[in-house]
Protein backbone atom coordinates (compact mmCIF):
# COMPACT_ATOMS: atom_id res chain seq x y z
CA UNK A 1 0.00 0.00 0.00
CA UNK A 2 1.45 3.33 -0.97
CA UNK A 3 -0.06 6.74 -0.40
CA UNK A 4 -1.19 8.54 -3.20
CA UNK A 5 -2.27 11.83 -1.99
CA UNK A 6 -2.15 12.82 1.32
CA UNK A 7 -4.92 15.04 3.14
CA UNK A 8 -3.04 18.25 2.99
CA UNK A 9 -2.64 17.94 -0.71
CA UNK A 10 -6.09 16.09 -1.38
CA UNK A 11 -7.64 19.69 0.83
CA UNK A 12 -4.96 22.33 -1.69
CA UNK A 13 -6.05 20.18 -4.66
CA UNK A 14 -10.22 20.80 -4.34
CA UNK A 15 -9.37 23.96 -3.85
CA UNK A 16 -7.65 24.47 -6.88
CA UNK A 17 -10.92 22.67 -8.64
CA UNK A 18 -13.08 24.37 -6.97
CA UNK A 19 -11.37 27.80 -8.41
CA UNK A 20 -11.12 26.51 -12.34
CA UNK A 21 -14.73 25.41 -11.52
CA UNK A 22 -15.84 29.23 -10.86
CA UNK A 23 -13.96 30.52 -13.32
CA UNK A 24 -14.88 28.53 -16.37
CA UNK A 25 -18.07 30.20 -16.33
CA UNK A 26 -17.41 33.59 -14.31
CA UNK A 27 -18.71 32.58 -11.21
CA UNK A 28 -21.48 29.81 -9.57
CA UNK A 29 -24.73 30.58 -10.99
CA UNK A 30 -27.04 27.99 -11.76
CA UNK A 31 -24.22 25.82 -10.70
CA UNK A 32 -25.19 22.27 -8.97
CA UNK A 33 -22.48 19.83 -7.73
CA UNK A 34 -23.31 16.37 -7.80
CA UNK A 35 -20.79 13.17 -6.73
CA UNK A 36 -21.28 9.63 -7.50
CA UNK A 37 -22.17 7.47 -4.60
CA UNK A 38 -20.71 7.25 -2.51
CA UNK A 39 -17.19 8.13 -3.21
CA UNK A 40 -17.66 11.36 -5.01
CA UNK A 41 -19.93 12.76 -1.66
CA UNK A 42 -17.10 14.32 0.58
CA UNK A 43 -15.03 15.44 -2.51
CA UNK A 44 -18.32 17.49 -3.66
CA UNK A 45 -18.94 18.63 -0.47
CA UNK A 46 -15.33 20.23 -0.26
CA UNK A 47 -15.70 21.55 -3.57
CA UNK A 48 -19.10 23.37 -2.05
CA UNK A 49 -16.83 24.69 1.05
CA UNK A 50 -14.09 25.93 -1.18
CA UNK A 51 -17.12 27.43 -3.25
CA UNK A 52 -18.87 29.24 -0.85
CA UNK A 53 -15.75 31.04 0.34
CA UNK A 54 -14.35 32.13 -2.69
CA UNK A 55 -17.87 33.36 -4.20
CA UNK A 56 -19.63 33.65 -0.83
CA UNK A 57 -22.80 31.73 -2.06
CA UNK A 58 -24.59 28.37 -1.14
CA UNK A 59 -24.22 26.01 -4.11
CA UNK A 60 -26.70 23.13 -3.95
CA UNK A 61 -25.07 19.37 -3.51
CA UNK A 62 -26.42 16.45 -4.05
CA UNK A 63 -25.54 12.35 -5.06
CA UNK A 64 -26.62 9.65 -7.19
CA UNK A 65 -26.68 6.12 -7.44
CA UNK A 66 -25.36 4.97 -10.73
CA UNK A 67 -26.01 0.96 -9.74
CA UNK A 68 -29.09 1.05 -12.17
CA UNK A 69 -27.81 3.03 -15.00
CA UNK A 70 -24.68 0.05 -15.62
CA UNK A 71 -24.10 -1.43 -18.83
CA UNK A 72 -24.02 -4.50 -16.50
CA UNK A 73 -26.69 -4.11 -13.85
CA UNK A 74 -28.74 -7.33 -14.96
CA UNK A 75 -25.28 -9.96 -15.49
CA UNK A 76 -22.37 -9.02 -13.72
CA UNK A 77 -23.24 -8.05 -9.90
CA UNK A 78 -24.06 -10.31 -7.20
CA UNK A 79 -26.99 -8.74 -5.31
CA UNK A 80 -25.34 -4.93 -5.31
CA UNK A 81 -26.55 -2.51 -2.17
CA UNK A 82 -28.76 0.23 -4.42
CA UNK A 83 -28.59 3.46 -2.42
CA UNK A 84 -30.90 6.55 -2.73
CA UNK A 85 -30.46 9.04 -5.11
CA UNK A 86 -30.67 12.56 -3.51
CA UNK A 87 -30.85 15.16 -6.10
CA UNK A 88 -31.58 18.87 -4.51
CA UNK A 89 -33.36 20.06 -7.76
CA UNK A 90 -34.51 19.83 -10.95
CA UNK A 91 -31.62 19.69 -13.04
CA UNK A 92 -33.46 21.66 -16.40
CA UNK A 93 -30.84 24.10 -17.43
CA UNK A 94 -28.59 24.11 -14.51
CA UNK A 95 -24.68 23.95 -15.12
CA UNK A 96 -24.17 20.25 -13.27
CA UNK A 97 -20.69 19.19 -12.58
CA UNK A 98 -20.30 15.83 -11.51
CA UNK A 99 -18.24 15.00 -8.74
CA UNK A 100 -16.31 11.08 -8.81
CA UNK A 101 -13.23 9.97 -6.72
CA UNK A 102 -11.40 7.92 -9.55
CA UNK A 103 -12.01 8.15 -12.99
CA UNK A 104 -10.85 4.69 -14.98
CA UNK A 105 -12.97 3.15 -17.17
CA UNK A 106 -15.18 5.77 -17.77
CA UNK A 107 -18.35 3.29 -17.37
CA UNK A 108 -19.57 4.57 -14.40
CA UNK A 109 -19.41 7.70 -15.87
CA UNK A 110 -21.26 7.09 -18.44
CA UNK A 111 -23.78 5.45 -16.57
CA UNK A 112 -23.91 8.88 -14.20
CA UNK A 113 -24.71 11.07 -16.72
CA UNK A 114 -27.67 8.64 -18.00
CA UNK A 115 -28.45 9.06 -14.27
CA UNK A 116 -28.65 12.81 -14.61
CA UNK A 117 -30.94 13.10 -17.65
CA UNK A 118 -33.62 11.30 -15.59
CA UNK A 119 -33.98 14.50 -13.41
CA UNK A 120 -33.94 16.95 -16.32
CA UNK A 121 -31.76 18.43 -19.19
CA UNK A 122 -29.15 20.19 -17.47
CA UNK A 123 -27.71 23.22 -19.89
CA UNK A 124 -24.08 21.48 -19.41
CA UNK A 125 -22.41 18.38 -17.73
CA UNK A 126 -18.51 19.07 -16.43
CA UNK A 127 -16.68 16.39 -14.63
CA UNK A 128 -14.23 16.39 -11.90
CA UNK A 129 -12.37 13.69 -10.57
CA UNK A 130 -9.60 13.07 -7.22
CA UNK A 131 -7.47 10.73 -9.44
CA UNK A 132 -7.62 9.85 -13.10
CA UNK A 133 -5.61 6.67 -13.21
CA UNK A 134 -5.78 6.45 -17.45
CA UNK A 135 -7.34 3.32 -18.65
CA UNK A 136 -10.19 4.43 -20.27
CA UNK A 137 -12.38 2.20 -22.35
CA UNK A 138 -15.22 5.40 -23.17
CA UNK A 139 -14.49 8.45 -25.01
CA UNK A 140 -15.38 10.41 -21.30
CA UNK A 141 -12.47 13.07 -20.17
CA UNK A 142 -12.84 14.80 -17.10
CA UNK A 143 -12.32 18.38 -17.60
CA UNK A 144 -11.33 19.14 -13.46
CA UNK A 145 -8.28 16.78 -11.94
CA UNK A 146 -6.52 16.85 -8.75
CA UNK A 147 -3.85 14.49 -9.46
CA UNK A 148 -3.56 11.81 -12.89
CA UNK A 149 -1.38 8.99 -12.57
CA UNK A 150 -0.34 6.01 -14.11
CA UNK A 151 -1.10 2.53 -12.35
CA UNK A 152 -1.02 -1.00 -12.66
CA UNK A 153 -4.36 -2.54 -14.17
CA UNK A 154 -5.42 -4.21 -11.71
CA UNK A 155 -4.03 -1.77 -8.84
CA UNK A 156 -6.66 -0.88 -6.53
CA UNK A 157 -6.90 3.05 -5.70
CA UNK A 158 -8.94 3.49 -2.87
CA UNK A 159 -10.17 7.10 -1.69
CA UNK A 160 -10.26 7.17 2.46
CA UNK A 161 -12.54 9.79 3.40
CA UNK A 162 -10.83 9.83 7.40
CA UNK A 163 -11.30 12.37 10.10
CA UNK A 164 -8.18 13.44 9.57
CA UNK A 165 -9.05 14.80 6.04
CA UNK A 166 -9.38 12.97 2.96
CA UNK A 167 -6.39 10.61 1.40
CA UNK A 168 -5.81 8.06 -1.41
CA UNK A 169 -3.67 5.19 -1.66
CA UNK A 170 -3.08 2.77 -4.06
CA UNK A 171 -3.06 -1.20 -3.42
CA UNK A 172 -1.14 -3.65 -5.80
CA UNK A 173 -3.04 -6.43 -7.38
CA UNK A 174 -3.94 -8.92 -4.86
CA UNK A 175 -3.95 -7.19 -1.63
CA UNK A 176 -6.80 -6.99 0.35
CA UNK A 177 -9.05 -3.80 0.34
CA UNK A 178 -9.20 -1.79 3.37
CA UNK A 179 -11.68 0.37 2.75
CA UNK A 180 -14.80 0.91 4.64
CA UNK A 181 -17.10 -1.86 3.72
CA UNK A 182 -20.57 0.01 1.96
CA UNK B 1 -17.51 -15.42 -1.74
CA UNK B 2 -20.70 -15.05 -3.73
CA UNK B 3 -23.55 -14.14 -1.73
CA UNK B 4 -26.98 -15.53 -1.22
CA UNK B 5 -29.55 -14.67 -4.47
CA UNK B 6 -33.52 -14.96 -4.75
CA UNK B 7 -34.04 -17.25 -7.56
CA UNK B 8 -37.68 -17.69 -7.62
CA UNK B 9 -40.29 -16.13 -4.88
CA UNK B 10 -43.57 -18.10 -4.71
CA UNK B 11 -43.67 -18.27 -0.91
CA UNK B 12 -42.20 -16.01 2.33
CA UNK B 13 -39.80 -19.44 2.92
CA UNK B 14 -38.15 -18.03 -0.04
CA UNK B 15 -36.62 -15.59 1.92
CA UNK B 16 -34.20 -15.37 5.34
CA UNK B 17 -34.33 -12.36 7.41
CA UNK B 18 -31.09 -11.13 5.53
CA UNK B 19 -32.86 -11.66 2.39
CA UNK B 20 -35.70 -9.88 3.41
CA UNK B 21 -34.45 -6.69 4.89
CA UNK B 22 -32.51 -6.74 1.80
CA UNK B 23 -35.34 -6.24 -0.74
CA UNK B 24 -37.24 -4.17 1.60
CA UNK B 25 -34.09 -1.52 1.79
CA UNK B 26 -33.63 -2.22 -2.22
CA UNK B 27 -37.57 -0.78 -2.56
CA UNK B 28 -36.23 2.56 -0.68
CA UNK B 29 -34.36 3.05 -3.83
CA UNK B 30 -36.92 1.96 -6.17
CA UNK B 31 -39.49 4.39 -4.05
CA UNK B 32 -37.40 7.51 -4.87
CA UNK B 33 -37.02 6.05 -8.51
CA UNK B 34 -41.03 6.15 -8.76
CA UNK B 35 -40.86 9.75 -7.54
CA UNK B 36 -39.18 11.27 -10.17
CA UNK B 37 -39.89 13.23 -12.70
CA UNK B 38 -38.71 10.26 -15.41
CA UNK B 39 -40.06 7.23 -13.03
CA UNK B 40 -37.97 4.81 -15.61
CA UNK B 41 -34.30 3.64 -15.12
CA UNK B 42 -32.55 1.01 -17.81
CA UNK B 43 -32.32 -1.54 -15.45
CA UNK B 44 -33.86 -4.43 -16.71
CA UNK B 45 -33.78 -3.42 -20.13
CA UNK B 46 -34.01 -6.49 -22.73
CA UNK B 47 -35.28 -8.43 -19.66
CA UNK B 48 -39.02 -10.20 -20.52
CA UNK B 49 -41.55 -10.13 -17.69
CA UNK B 50 -44.96 -11.99 -18.11
CA UNK B 51 -47.84 -11.44 -15.94
CA UNK B 52 -49.79 -14.79 -16.35
CA UNK B 53 -52.93 -13.76 -14.17
CA UNK B 54 -55.46 -16.72 -14.49
CA UNK B 55 -57.26 -14.93 -11.55
CA UNK B 56 -58.91 -11.60 -11.53
CA UNK B 57 -56.79 -8.79 -10.18
CA UNK B 58 -56.89 -5.20 -11.17
CA UNK B 59 -54.03 -3.29 -8.56
CA UNK B 60 -51.41 -6.69 -8.35
CA UNK B 61 -51.16 -6.87 -12.16
CA UNK B 62 -51.21 -3.09 -12.38
CA UNK B 63 -48.67 -2.78 -9.89
CA UNK B 64 -46.66 -5.35 -11.24
CA UNK B 65 -47.07 -3.93 -14.88
CA UNK B 66 -45.79 -0.48 -13.79
CA UNK B 67 -42.79 -2.21 -11.73
CA UNK B 68 -42.01 -3.89 -14.17
CA UNK B 69 -41.84 -0.95 -17.06
CA UNK B 70 -40.11 0.93 -14.72
CA UNK B 71 -37.17 -0.90 -14.32
CA UNK B 72 -37.04 -0.78 -18.72
CA UNK B 73 -38.07 -4.55 -18.78
CA UNK B 74 -40.47 -5.26 -21.40
CA UNK B 75 -43.85 -7.10 -19.88
CA UNK B 76 -46.38 -8.49 -21.52
CA UNK B 77 -49.74 -9.27 -19.78
CA UNK B 78 -51.92 -12.97 -20.65
CA UNK B 79 -54.91 -14.61 -18.36
CA UNK B 80 -58.37 -14.89 -18.30
CA UNK B 81 -60.61 -15.39 -20.90
CA UNK B 82 -58.10 -14.16 -23.38
CA UNK B 83 -55.39 -16.91 -23.15
CA UNK B 84 -55.12 -21.05 -24.60
CA UNK B 85 -56.12 -21.75 -20.71
CA UNK B 86 -59.85 -21.07 -22.18
CA UNK B 87 -59.30 -23.51 -24.95
CA UNK B 88 -58.64 -26.15 -22.34
CA UNK B 89 -54.56 -26.02 -22.49
CA UNK B 90 -53.22 -27.17 -19.15
CA UNK B 91 -51.00 -24.80 -16.93
CA UNK B 92 -48.04 -26.86 -17.32
CA UNK B 93 -48.14 -26.50 -21.09
CA UNK B 94 -48.99 -22.77 -20.90
CA UNK B 95 -45.71 -22.35 -18.84
CA UNK B 96 -43.58 -24.49 -20.82
CA UNK B 97 -44.90 -22.34 -23.72
CA UNK B 98 -44.13 -19.24 -22.03
CA UNK B 99 -40.71 -20.42 -20.82
CA UNK B 100 -39.94 -21.43 -24.70
CA UNK B 101 -40.06 -17.70 -25.39
CA UNK B 102 -37.51 -17.40 -22.74
CA UNK B 103 -39.37 -15.24 -20.33
CA UNK B 104 -36.97 -14.25 -17.53
CA UNK B 105 -39.39 -13.64 -14.91
CA UNK B 106 -42.74 -15.03 -15.25
CA UNK B 107 -45.43 -13.98 -12.36
CA UNK B 108 -48.29 -15.61 -11.80
CA UNK B 109 -51.86 -15.42 -10.25
CA UNK B 110 -53.66 -18.28 -9.81
CA UNK B 111 -57.13 -20.04 -8.37
CA UNK B 112 -55.24 -23.05 -6.82
CA UNK B 113 -52.99 -23.42 -3.88
CA UNK B 114 -49.62 -24.01 -4.64
CA UNK B 115 -49.75 -23.49 -9.01
CA UNK B 116 -46.63 -20.88 -8.14
CA UNK B 117 -44.46 -24.07 -6.53
CA UNK B 118 -46.11 -26.25 -9.04
CA UNK B 119 -44.41 -24.40 -12.25
CA UNK B 120 -40.92 -23.08 -10.85
CA UNK B 121 -39.39 -26.55 -11.15
CA UNK B 122 -40.70 -27.01 -14.61
CA UNK B 123 -39.02 -23.38 -16.06
CA UNK B 124 -35.87 -21.72 -16.90
CA UNK B 125 -38.02 -18.36 -15.99
CA UNK B 126 -37.36 -17.07 -12.15
CA UNK B 127 -41.24 -17.88 -11.23
CA UNK B 128 -42.98 -14.92 -8.99
CA UNK B 129 -45.95 -15.86 -6.80
CA UNK B 130 -48.50 -12.71 -7.14
CA UNK B 131 -51.49 -14.86 -5.02
CA UNK B 132 -52.09 -18.30 -5.26
CA UNK B 133 -55.30 -19.62 -4.19
CA UNK B 134 -55.05 -20.04 -0.13
CA UNK B 135 -51.49 -20.42 0.01
CA UNK B 136 -49.53 -17.05 -0.04
CA UNK B 137 -49.07 -13.54 -1.27
CA UNK B 138 -45.55 -12.94 -0.88
CA UNK B 139 -45.11 -9.77 -2.59
CA UNK B 140 -48.43 -8.35 -0.31
CA UNK B 141 -46.56 -9.21 2.58
CA UNK B 142 -43.33 -7.27 1.75
CA UNK B 143 -45.51 -4.08 0.69
CA UNK B 144 -47.10 -4.14 4.03
CA UNK B 145 -43.84 -4.71 5.98
CA UNK B 146 -42.23 -1.72 3.84
CA UNK B 147 -45.45 0.39 4.72
CA UNK B 148 -45.36 -0.85 8.27
CA UNK B 149 -41.67 0.53 8.69
CA UNK B 150 -41.88 3.60 6.76
CA UNK B 151 -44.66 4.90 9.04
CA UNK B 152 -43.58 3.44 12.53
CA UNK B 153 -40.19 3.39 11.78
CA UNK B 154 -39.69 -0.28 12.59
CA UNK B 155 -40.54 -3.64 12.30
CA UNK B 156 -39.18 -5.39 15.57
CA UNK B 157 -41.55 -5.68 17.99
CA UNK B 158 -44.23 -4.07 16.29
CA UNK B 159 -47.72 -5.80 17.53
CA UNK B 160 -49.70 -6.07 14.49
CA UNK B 161 -53.70 -7.16 14.49
CA UNK B 162 -54.61 -9.02 10.87
CA UNK B 163 -58.72 -9.01 11.03
CA UNK B 164 -60.77 -11.19 9.17
CA UNK B 165 -61.21 -14.59 7.20
CA UNK B 166 -57.73 -15.73 8.14
CA UNK B 167 -58.36 -19.01 7.22
CA UNK B 168 -59.19 -18.36 3.54
CA UNK B 169 -56.28 -15.39 3.08
CA UNK B 170 -52.88 -15.76 1.08
CA UNK B 171 -52.26 -12.54 2.37
CA UNK B 172 -52.47 -13.56 5.86
CA UNK B 173 -50.84 -16.29 5.76
CA UNK B 174 -48.05 -14.49 4.02
CA UNK B 175 -48.06 -11.35 6.06
CA UNK B 176 -47.75 -13.96 9.40
CA UNK B 177 -44.95 -15.53 8.26
CA UNK B 178 -43.25 -12.54 7.15
CA UNK B 179 -43.84 -10.20 10.46
CA UNK B 180 -42.62 -13.58 12.88
CA UNK B 181 -39.38 -13.94 10.95
CA UNK B 182 -38.86 -9.67 10.71
CA UNK B 183 -39.29 -9.78 14.52
CA UNK B 184 -43.27 -8.46 14.90
CA UNK B 185 -46.03 -9.73 16.73
CA UNK B 186 -48.97 -11.24 15.26
CA UNK B 187 -52.25 -11.47 16.21
CA UNK B 188 -54.46 -13.29 13.84
CA UNK B 189 -58.48 -12.20 14.71
CA UNK B 190 -62.01 -13.59 13.14
CA UNK B 191 -64.51 -15.47 13.44
CA UNK B 192 -63.77 -18.79 14.72
CA UNK B 193 -65.10 -20.51 12.10
CA UNK B 194 -62.95 -18.27 9.58
CA UNK B 195 -59.65 -18.84 11.88
CA UNK B 196 -57.00 -21.71 10.81
CA UNK B 197 -55.73 -24.70 12.96
CA UNK B 198 -52.36 -24.05 12.31
CA UNK B 199 -51.99 -20.82 14.04
CA UNK B 200 -49.11 -21.40 15.87
CA UNK B 201 -47.10 -22.51 12.48
CA UNK B 202 -47.25 -19.25 11.01
CA UNK B 203 -45.92 -18.09 14.27
CA UNK B 204 -49.12 -15.83 15.53
CA UNK B 205 -51.40 -16.05 18.38
CA UNK B 206 -55.74 -16.44 17.43
CA UNK B 207 -58.89 -14.40 18.77
CA UNK B 208 -61.99 -15.09 17.80
CA UNK B 209 -62.84 -11.58 19.31
CA UNK B 210 -61.80 -9.01 17.61
CA UNK B 211 -61.22 -6.72 20.51
CA UNK B 212 -58.58 -8.22 21.94
CA UNK B 213 -56.41 -8.55 19.07
CA UNK B 214 -56.99 -4.73 18.98
CA UNK B 215 -55.83 -3.82 22.26
CA UNK B 216 -52.03 -1.93 22.08
CA UNK B 217 -51.47 -2.27 18.61
CA UNK B 218 -49.61 -0.91 16.50
CA UNK B 219 -51.12 -1.73 12.74
CA UNK B 220 -54.34 -2.76 12.81
CA UNK B 221 -54.62 -4.46 9.48
CA UNK B 222 -57.96 -5.40 7.78
CA UNK B 223 -58.81 -8.05 5.22
CA UNK B 224 -61.63 -8.02 3.09
CA UNK B 225 -64.94 -10.41 3.30
CA UNK B 226 -65.31 -12.55 0.67
CA UNK B 227 -68.56 -12.26 -1.09
CA UNK B 228 -68.17 -15.92 -1.85
CA UNK B 229 -67.96 -17.42 1.76
CA UNK B 230 -71.31 -15.84 2.28
CA UNK B 231 -74.35 -17.56 3.08
CA UNK B 232 -72.49 -20.95 4.34
CA UNK B 233 -72.07 -22.45 7.62
CA UNK B 234 -68.93 -20.43 8.11
CA UNK B 235 -70.47 -16.80 7.73
CA UNK B 236 -74.49 -16.05 7.54
CA UNK B 237 -74.70 -12.47 6.66
CA UNK B 238 -72.50 -9.63 6.50
CA UNK B 239 -74.50 -7.41 8.61
CA UNK B 240 -73.51 -10.12 11.14
CA UNK B 241 -69.97 -9.84 10.58
CA UNK B 242 -69.72 -5.64 10.43
CA UNK B 243 -71.63 -5.88 13.64
CA UNK B 244 -69.06 -8.03 15.41
CA UNK B 245 -66.08 -7.92 13.44
CA UNK B 246 -66.42 -4.33 11.51
CA UNK B 247 -63.20 -2.30 11.78
CA UNK B 248 -65.02 1.30 13.71
CA UNK B 249 -63.96 4.45 15.90
CA UNK B 250 -64.57 2.81 19.43
CA UNK B 251 -62.78 -0.57 18.22
CA UNK B 252 -59.90 1.47 16.72
CA UNK B 253 -59.44 3.07 20.21
CA UNK B 254 -58.43 -0.10 21.67
CA UNK B 255 -55.78 0.35 19.22
CA UNK B 256 -52.23 2.59 20.44
CA UNK B 257 -53.03 6.39 19.88
CA UNK B 258 -51.39 6.58 16.43
CA UNK B 259 -51.75 3.23 15.32
CA UNK B 260 -52.22 2.90 11.48
CA UNK B 261 -54.66 1.49 9.79
CA UNK B 262 -53.92 -1.13 6.52
CA UNK B 263 -56.27 -2.73 3.96
CA UNK B 264 -54.90 -5.07 1.04
CA UNK B 265 -58.09 -4.07 -0.65
CA UNK B 266 -60.16 -3.98 -2.84
CA UNK B 267 -62.28 -3.21 0.57
CA UNK B 268 -66.01 -4.12 1.07
CA UNK B 269 -66.86 -0.20 3.09
CA UNK B 270 -69.41 -0.88 5.55
CA UNK B 271 -68.36 -4.06 6.11
CA UNK B 272 -64.93 -5.29 7.67
CA UNK B 273 -64.23 -1.41 7.29
CA UNK B 274 -66.01 1.73 8.13
CA UNK B 275 -65.95 5.09 5.84
CA UNK B 276 -64.62 6.88 7.93
CA UNK B 277 -61.94 4.94 9.07
CA UNK B 278 -60.79 3.96 5.53
CA UNK B 279 -60.75 7.53 4.55
CA UNK B 280 -59.48 8.94 8.12
CA UNK B 281 -56.30 10.27 8.48
CA UNK B 282 -54.70 6.79 10.17
CA UNK B 283 -55.23 4.83 7.16
CA UNK B 284 -52.09 3.96 5.24
CA UNK B 285 -54.47 1.96 2.57
CA UNK B 286 -52.95 4.62 -0.74
CA UNK B 287 -49.31 4.23 0.64
CA UNK B 288 -50.08 0.66 0.09
CA UNK B 289 -50.47 1.24 -3.60
CA UNK B 290 -48.02 3.33 -3.63
CA UNK B 291 -45.36 0.73 -1.68
CA UNK B 292 -46.38 -1.86 -3.87
CA UNK B 293 -45.01 -0.85 -6.74
CA UNK B 294 -41.24 0.07 -5.17
CA UNK B 295 -41.32 -3.46 -3.65
CA UNK B 296 -42.26 -5.41 -6.33
CA UNK B 297 -40.00 -3.54 -8.79
CA UNK B 298 -36.95 -4.59 -5.91
CA UNK B 299 -38.35 -8.34 -6.13
CA UNK B 300 -38.07 -8.26 -9.86
CA UNK B 301 -34.81 -6.53 -9.57
CA UNK B 302 -33.48 -9.57 -7.51
CA UNK B 303 -35.46 -12.38 -9.42
CA UNK B 304 -34.58 -11.11 -13.18
CA UNK B 305 -31.09 -10.39 -12.23
CA UNK B 306 -30.48 -14.29 -11.84
CA UNK B 307 -28.91 -15.63 -14.66
CA UNK B 308 -31.09 -18.96 -16.11
CA UNK B 309 -30.26 -22.10 -15.27
CA UNK B 310 -30.76 -25.09 -17.66
CA UNK B 311 -33.37 -27.56 -16.31
CA UNK B 312 -32.29 -30.08 -13.99
CA UNK B 313 -29.25 -28.04 -12.69
CA UNK B 314 -30.79 -27.13 -9.34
Amino acid sequence: MRELIDSEGVSRGLRRVAGQIVERQRGAEGLVLIGVRRGGEPLTREIARWIRELESREVPVGSVDITLYRDDAATALPNPRIGPSQVPCSLEGKRVVLVDDVVFTGRTVRAAIDALMDYGRPRRIELAALVDRGGRELPVQPDYVVLTTQVGPDDRIDVLDEPGGIRAVVRPSGSPSVAPAP
Amino acid sequence: MTEKRLRHLTSVHDLDREMALRVLDTAEAFLEVTRRPIRKVPTLRGKTIINAFFEASTRTRTSFELAGKRLGADVVNIGGSSSSTSKGETLRDTVATLDAMHADVIVIRHVASGAADYIRHRTRAAIVNGGDGMHEHPTQALLDAFTMRRHTGRLEGLTVAICGDIQHSRVARSNALLLSLLGAKVRLAGPRTLLPHDVAALGAESFSRIEPALEGADVVMVLRIQQERLGSALLPTLREYARYYGLNRARLALAKPGAIVMHPGPMNRGVEINDDIADGERSVILNQVESGVAVRMAVLYFCATEPGQPIGSE
